[in-house]
């Protein structure tokens, strides 16, 4: 049984070595940690890691990415307070939920880790947990926009596909769209779930039973992909106003083949690489920008795609 | 007495040494070593084992362990729960809606929870035990149906997933205090004056030390094993467990009540899920629709890394402690590590894995079975 034992002890103590090593002797400089609270299987956020390898590369910082496996706000907070403990230099972080958060980001603050919010949150969350900036994109005013735009473009009745619907800051981009439209935001905000083929699914019955629906917005690549299919299904593909938020290499096809009328690009990589040269400049010489810094709303339509589509899901 | 104890044909002579070393926990114990002489040798001045370090890990190996405790008894019965992390998730909204929403004082809010999830935990094992079906399947519906109110009420009442303000709610309130509180503030306060711990450097928390008490979350999970343990080993009811697990019929046979120590055991699993629930919303201050999410397998997962049988009538509590922590620090260690931590499940896997053939093994020369 000892030979068993001391075989396990090896095996594993084999597998685990060349990774530890790989990551921790990698770089020389500071250490920067970004936690986000997206769970493994949302692959919007590849983006966010490229991003901040690319920055921690060329500012010769060590930059980590971690994240709760299945996207539990509350065991983000115990990565955060893990990350404090292995006090880093900045901790970049999402602000998902500010109850939960606040508490683990305050105590970093405290601890002298320097923090900035990125992605989720508001620049007044960021001040009051007492964070450097944020640096993301508003949801509701990019929601906003996103409504008063397609107002001009004539949709009357939309249809609202939330995929992350225990998020709250997410479903404020439908707030502000219905805000933007003018109409009430009602039952249109769906609760999609993630599954891809209960997307499609849900999209079509929902379109069905509702023929006057003149408009659809969707949040993100995971509710978009599903509902271009479920588009090209009924054959309202192209024929009804599609916009959504985020993009990936479905959506700039979609954008491309005129089944969706633009993408709302927040630029995540600017919300990854922008913390990590700003930090590193923090750390090394004192200097830091006087303002929060909106990573979008930008509108990416048919026009000027190439370099979107050359770069997504690496870069945009 | 003694001398004829000694000679009776039918009890084996075994060794002091054999069977201090050859119990269920075993795999566990060298798993738990394994892990720790791993972490120490590669994130030995990561701030691990720094005392924030230490109380980052210890916190996450005591949430599984309270689930852990709840779901090897009832593994032992025989039976499963896979609704235990919607019955966190549904336990802390109770809490919100009653406590928030309602604006009952705390103290009722948090009791009627227990009473609604342990009865909802009753319904479970009824309904198992009544219709004979697999708990698996029983307990899956309740996985789904659970969640489903859980999204549903906050959503019909608030119009949001996340129903914040439970802190201030249970601002001063004496049953909060018991789950979202912490112990020894005093003596942590005296470590950090001393120097032995850090202090925060800044901000209006200045000068007091960054670990500033333990958790009652960690008292929770200690009493709760302690008291499992001794439940399953040293009482009547202790040996029902095993008996029901083993084999059903023979137990009933010979007059051990299978169907109500298997409703007992749904219901304290229950409890155990609203134990951490209320403790996570206490020290949150919010309860949001996806808590717990996937946690019925993290709990089953530690179970079994500390050697109980999924088939039932095997298995031990400290086991399912050890297997707990050992998730805990895996988990956190990585990160401290500085692993990718996408790797976080190719290294659960492997650890399932070893334990699981570590511990049959173990089983075989415990019970002689080949």
């Amino acid at each position: 049984m000892n030979k068993l034992m001391k075989k396990l002890m090896m095996a594993t103590a084999i597998v685990a070595a060349p990774l530890m090593v790989a990551n921790t002797a990698a770089a020389e400089g500071e250490t920067y940690v970004l936690v986000s609270h997206a769970p493994d299987s949302d692959t919007w956020w590849n983006t966010i890691k490229n991003g901040i390898a690319l920055a921690g590369e060329q500012v010769g910082a060590n930059v980590e990415y971690r994240n709760p496996p299945t996207g539990d706000i509350a065991d983000m907070a115990r990565i955060i307070d893990q990350a404090a403990a292995s006090s880093p230099d900045g901790i970049i972080t999402t602000l998902a939920d500010f109850d939960v958060l606040k508490g683990p980001i305050m105590n970093a603050v405290d601890q002298g880790i320097d923090v900035i919010i990125m992605n989720t949150g508001t620049p007044e969350q960021a001040r009051e947990v007492g964070a450097l900036m944020y640096v993301g994109q508003p949801e509701y005013d990019a929601g906003l926009a996103a409504g008063i735009r397609a107002k001009g473009e004539g949709v009357t009745k939309f249809l609202c596909v939330n995929h992350a619907i225990q998020q709250p800051t997410v479903g404020e981009r439908c707030r502000g769209y219905a805000d933007g439209l003018g109409i009430e935001l009602g039952d249109a905000m769906m609760d999609s779930g993630t599954d891809p083929a209960e997307i499609k699914n849900k999209v079509l019955a929902y379109l069905s039973a509702n023929p006057d629906v003149d408009g659809i917005l969707t949040l993100g690549p995971v509710s978009a992909d599903p509902t271009i299919a479920a588009l090209q299904e009924n054959g309202m593909a192209g024929d009804i106003h599609f916009g959504t938020f985020d993009l990936g290499e479905e959506i700039v096809k979609g954008i491309k083949g005129d089944i969706i009328n633009w993408g709302i690009d927040q630029q995540p990589f600017l919300q990854a690489y922008m913390p990590v040269v700003i930090l590193a400049n923090w750390d090394r010489y004192g200097v830091l920008p006087g303002n929060n810094i909106n990573s979008g709303p930008g509108f990416v339509t048919k026009d000027g795609l190439s370099k979107v589509e050359e770069f997504a899901g690496e870069f945009r | 007495m003694a001398n004829e104890q000694a000679t009776d044909e039918r009890v084996k002579e075994i060794s002091s040494f054999r069977r201090a070393l050859i119990r269920p926990e075993l795999g566990g114990m060298v798993g738990t070593v394994a892990v720790f002489t791993l972490f120490a040798l590669f994130a030995w001045d990561s701030g691990m084992f720094a005392v924030q370090g230490v109380m980052n890990w210890s916190i996450v190996s005591a949430q599984f362990m309270i689930i852990a405790v709840g779901a090897c008894l009832l593994m032992i019965t025989g039976e499963f729960d896979l609704s235990i992390g919607s019955m966190i998730g549904f336990a802390g909204m109770m809490v919100a809606v009653f406590g928030v929403v309602l604006a009952w004082p705390m103290w009722i809010a948090i009791l009627i929870t227990f009473a609604i999830c342990i009865a909802l935990g009753a319904l479970n094992g009824w309904i198992v035990v009544r219709t004979g079906l697999p708990s698996f399947i029983v307990t899956l519906a309740f996985l789904f149906i659970l969640r489903g109110f859980t999204i549903y009420i906050p959503q019909t009442l608030e119009s949001k997933t996340i129903i914040g303000g439970i802190r201030d709610a249970a601002e001063g309130d004496w049953l909060g205090a018991i789950f979202g509180g912490k112990v020894g503030r005093g003596f942590f306060q005296w470590l950090g004056d001393m120097g032995v711990i850090e202090t925060f450097q800044r901000g209006t928390r200045e000068g007091q030390p960054v670990v500033d008490g333990i958790p009652t979350l960690i008292i929770w999970a200690i009493v709760l094993v302690i008291f499992g343990h001794i439940v399953l080993t040293r009482t009547r009811f202790g040996n029902w467990i095993y008996a029901s697990g083993g084999d059903a019929e023979a137990a009933r046979n010979s007059g051990v009540p299978v169907n109500r120590v298997k409703i007992t055991m749904f219901m304290f699993t229950a409890f155990c899920a609203t134990v951490l629930a209320v403790c996570q919303v206490m020290e949150f201050g919010s309860a949001g629709a996806d808590r717990g999410l996937l946690k019925e397998f993290e709990a089953i997962i530690a179970v079994v890394i500390g050697g109980a049988l999924l088939t039932g009538g095997y298995g031990s509590v400290l086991g399912a402690a050890l297997g707990a922590l050992i998730f805990g620090v895996v988990q956190q260690g990585l990160f401290f590590a500085g692993v990718e931590s996408s790797l976080f499940r190719v290294f659960l896997g492997i650890i399932l894995l070893a334990a699981v053939i570590l511990n049959t093994y173990i089983r075989r020369i415990i019970t002689g079975e080949r």
